[in-house]
């Protein structure tokens, strides 16, 4: 009492602040899940739209024709050569097949309508299958071949029957010819697997993202191989042996610069150095993993460095009052407990190398590649180059590729994230 | 470990350097506006001979050209395609790099159209009128230059609709944007006199009043995605688009082409040159290159064969509008007898 405070006060003064001091804290949680729902919603709406549709393109539509191979329009000199079967011209069988179906149909005009159901690529199908089996010449088989990317379009939904015929790729005549083999159960929808295993094509019903996965593959290789060592021994150098000079701070300070450098300019450095100077291959993965490894260097070194700053300085310590040299601190303790921590910032470099397109357009990897690359110098191009390209055509039918490969690249990005979640998580130490 | 690193670093070094010292794939630079006729070529050829299909890289005309006549030998592209013919200074780039023969193959036409959704009405301008519309300066009257006062397209001619003015189109670094500059631009600004006579008088002043493209909002660069652009006119039924004739073919169910100087822009009017803002496509081969790259000389031949380039061949089916008969063959003997007949 003698200090002249009424506790009583006090107590009332902090049950009212108390009050506020919580509807404080109350709104700023509100906010906090706010900002937290407002970035899932948009996620949603991504991954809902993409979604959407990509969807349709994991399906097909496919066409039963009753093809016969004709011994004199396939092999007129009759001797069975694959190199002579190879040649023969494989669009009259389908033409033929699709002729016998529709036998009122004539003239030019009609008969490339009608040809145009099914898809170019047809006709070499039916070529691998005799090159394959020679004796299936002189012989009729009913072979599924794919509908063309119109009649795709149509069939299903993406090209509404509504809207007057001028206005629209596929004629009434078509739609009439494509519902009648509908009837005859001559037309089903698959599973695209040919999607997941061929390269490029600029008939879409015929193009796929392997060639474009098995590019960002051996492009990453290349980046992983590279920066990932040089990466970490930077690392330790700078922190763990380096000493603290007016030449590291320069150094410490291009490292961050070079993080922040926008990525088109490796690929100016690149075209530069690589191509021009050393006169490697164009569009070749072992170049785009080069120009990406410059890229992704510095956001490998920056968060090893700040996990070799996160082991206590007492485990080194330790280690070296028992005796250990410099070197095995390093590679025996410090090292095995950053471990974590830089390979999460590894992965999380390499997604970003993956998600790049800027710097390997200067380097020729924006290109139109068909065959699946086998060497590190073999021409390639990687998925979002892929989207890219695809976004760029003007057949109504990329439309759903293209939400179909980001969905791919998507899903690659996310496990990769997974795997340095699940990495950190494994590995991690706490003290 | 870190041996067999730099060991297989360097091993790959040489497989590259040994693998590009000879090439048996052609390689093919150039315009985006001819990639997707190129390519269509590229895999025909490549499925039906034995040799590679040739890797086309889409790298704009300009770009293009640059790389292509940076040099002879199996580290330049073959061909290079362009939406507008080489320049005097590329021609004496090339020389300069030794590259001497160059055989230009002109390999049909492609529209540029004005476009806007089905859902609101058709419209029918001419050049002068377009010019008026999308201009930088205008003429105030006076005989002098104002910044573009129009709003709505009604404000420059009563007989055209009363929505506001707002046109997508590519950015400059788009060879569209040159073609419709120098075709639907400029086409329209030379119609005045005055400033047509300026062409002699102030030659700088005269492109920069015919190319201006106005900045206020009413031109909206978007990008170069011709897709994209369809996109937004679906969702925006006031607005007008600018892109390649292949973009209209493939969407007439959702878009209609605008009738300019009387001409509605379909195939026939297009390949007849009625339509105004068409441009030549073409490919570059390099006549060094044709002995000693394997393919070269069938590529060609399978680009201007009647089944690809031909009226109802597959490259008509992707929107390319073909050449007319007469010229078709003239090109094609030229072309296959490989004759340097540029510079």
């Amino acid at each position: 009492m003698a200090s002249g405070r009424n506790p009583n006060l006090t107590t009332q003064a902090v049950a009212k602040s108390l009050r506020r001091r919580y509807r404080a804290e109350r709104r700023f949680k509100a906010v906090c899940i706010g900002a937290l729902g407002l970035a899932l919603t948009f996620l949603a709406v991504l991954f809902l739209s993409i979604g959407l549709e990509a969807y349709t393109a994991f399906w097909q539509h496919w066409i039963a024709l009753d093809m016969t191979y004709d011994a004199e329009l396939l092999d007129p000199t009759g001797t069975r050569n694959p190199e002579e079967l190879a040649r023969g011209n494989y669009n009259l069988v389908v033409r033929g097949a699709l002729q016998e179906l529709f036998p009122e149909v004539e003239g030019r005009s009609d008969r490339r309508a009608l040809a145009s159901l099914v898809s170019s690529g047809a006709g070499y199908r039916l070529q691998e299958r005799v090159v394959e089996d020679p004796s299936l010449v002189g012989t009729s088989e009913r072979v599924w071949v794919l509908a063309d990317d119109d009649i795709d379009m149509l069939l299903k939904g993406h090209i509404s029957r509504d809207v007057p015929e001028g206005a629209r790729r596929v004629s009434d005549q078509q739609i009439a010819w494509i519902d009648h083999l509908g009837e005859e159960g001559r037309v089903e929808s698959r599973f695209n697997a040919r999607f997941f295993r061929s390269g490029d094509s600029r008939e879409p019903e015929l193009a796929g993202i392997w060639g474009a996965a098995v590019g960002s593959a051996y492009t990453l290789l290349v980046t992983l191989l590279l920066s990932f060592p040089l990466g970490v021994s930077a690392a330790l150098y700078l922190e763990e042996f380096a000493p603290r000079n007016r030449w590291t701070d320069l150094i410490e300070v291009n490292i961050n610069n070079l993080a922040a450098v926008p990525s088109i300019v490796f690929g100016l450095l690149g075209l530069a150095v690589f191509l021009n100077f050393l006169h490697l291959p164009r569009s070749a993965p072992l170049v785009g993993g080069l120009v990406l490894s410059l890229m992704t260097l510095p956001r490998i070194i920056i968060p090893a460095r700040a996990a070799l700053q996160a082991v206590p300085p007492s485990i080194r310590e330790a280690a070296y009052g028992l005796g250990a040299s410099p070197m095995q601190v390093v590679f025996h303790h410090v090292l095995p407990l950053a471990l974590p921590g830089i390979l999460t910032g590894t992965i999380i470099g390499m997604g970003q190398a993956l998600g790049e397109t800027a710097p390997l357009l200067m380097i020729g990897m924006v290109a139109f590649i068909v065959d699946i690359p086998s060497t590190l110098t073999d021409p390639a191009t990687v998925l979002p180059v892929q989207i890219y390209l695809w976004a760029d055509s003007p057949e109504r039918a990329f439309v759903e590729k293209t939400s179909a490969a980001i969905l791919c690249l998507l899903g690659f990005l996310i496990l990769m994230n997974l795997a340095a979640v699940v990495l950190r998580q494994r590995t991690e130490k706490k003290w | 470990m870190k041996k067999i690193v730099v060991f297989g670093l360097a091993a790959m070094l040489l497989v590259g350097v040994a693998a590009h010292a000879q090439r048996d794939q052609i390689r093919i630079v150039g315009s985006s506006t001819v990639y997707p006729f190129a390519t269509k070529v590229a895999e025909q050829f490549g499925r039906s001979t034995q040799f590679k299909t040739p890797v086309i890289e889409s790298t704009g005309s300009g770009g293009g050209l640059k790389l292509f006549c940076a040099g002879v030998g199996v580290e330049y592209p073959d061909i290079t395609n362009a939406s507008r013919a080489i320049k005097e200074s590329e021609v004496e780039t090339c020389k300069r790099n030794g590259v001497t023969e160059i055989t230009e193959v002109k390999i049909g036409y492609d529209g540029i159209v004005l476009a806007n959704s089905s859902r609101s009405g058709p419209m029918s301008i001419s050049l002068r009128n377009l010019w008026l519309a999308l201009a930088k300066e205008v003429p105030a009257g006076d005989g002098h230059l104002q910044a573009n006062p129009y709003e709505k397209w009604s404000d420059v001619d009563p007989s055209l609709p009363g929505v506001e003015i707002e046109v997508l189109g590519p950015p400059p670094t788009s060879g569209t944007r040159d073609a419709f500059v120098e075709l639907a631009m400029e086409g329209g600004c030379k119609t005045f006199d005055w400033i047509s006579a300026m062409k002699k008088t102030d030659k700088d002043r005269y492109e920069a009043v015919c190319h201006g493209i106005r900045e206020d909002g009413a031109y909206v660069e978007a990008g170069e995605n011709d897709n994209l652009i369809v996109q937004k006119l679906e969702a925006n039924a006031a607005a007008f688009g600018i892109f390649g004739f292949s973009f209209l073919d493939q969407n007439q169910d959702k878009l209609q082409g605008s009738v300019i100087e009387g001409v509605v822009p379909t195939f026939d009017a297009i390949a007849e040159g009625e339509y105004p803002v068409s441009r030549p496509l073409f490919f570059y081969v390099k006549g060094a290159h044709a002995n000693v790259i394997p393919g070269m000389k069938e590529y060609v031949e399978e680009f201007t064969s009647e089944r690809a380039w031909g009226e109802g061949g597959y490259l008509s089916d992707a929107g390319l509008i073909p050449l007319p008969d007469a010229e078709r063959s003239k090109v094609q003997s030229e072309a296959r007898s490989m004759a340097s007949n540029v510079g």
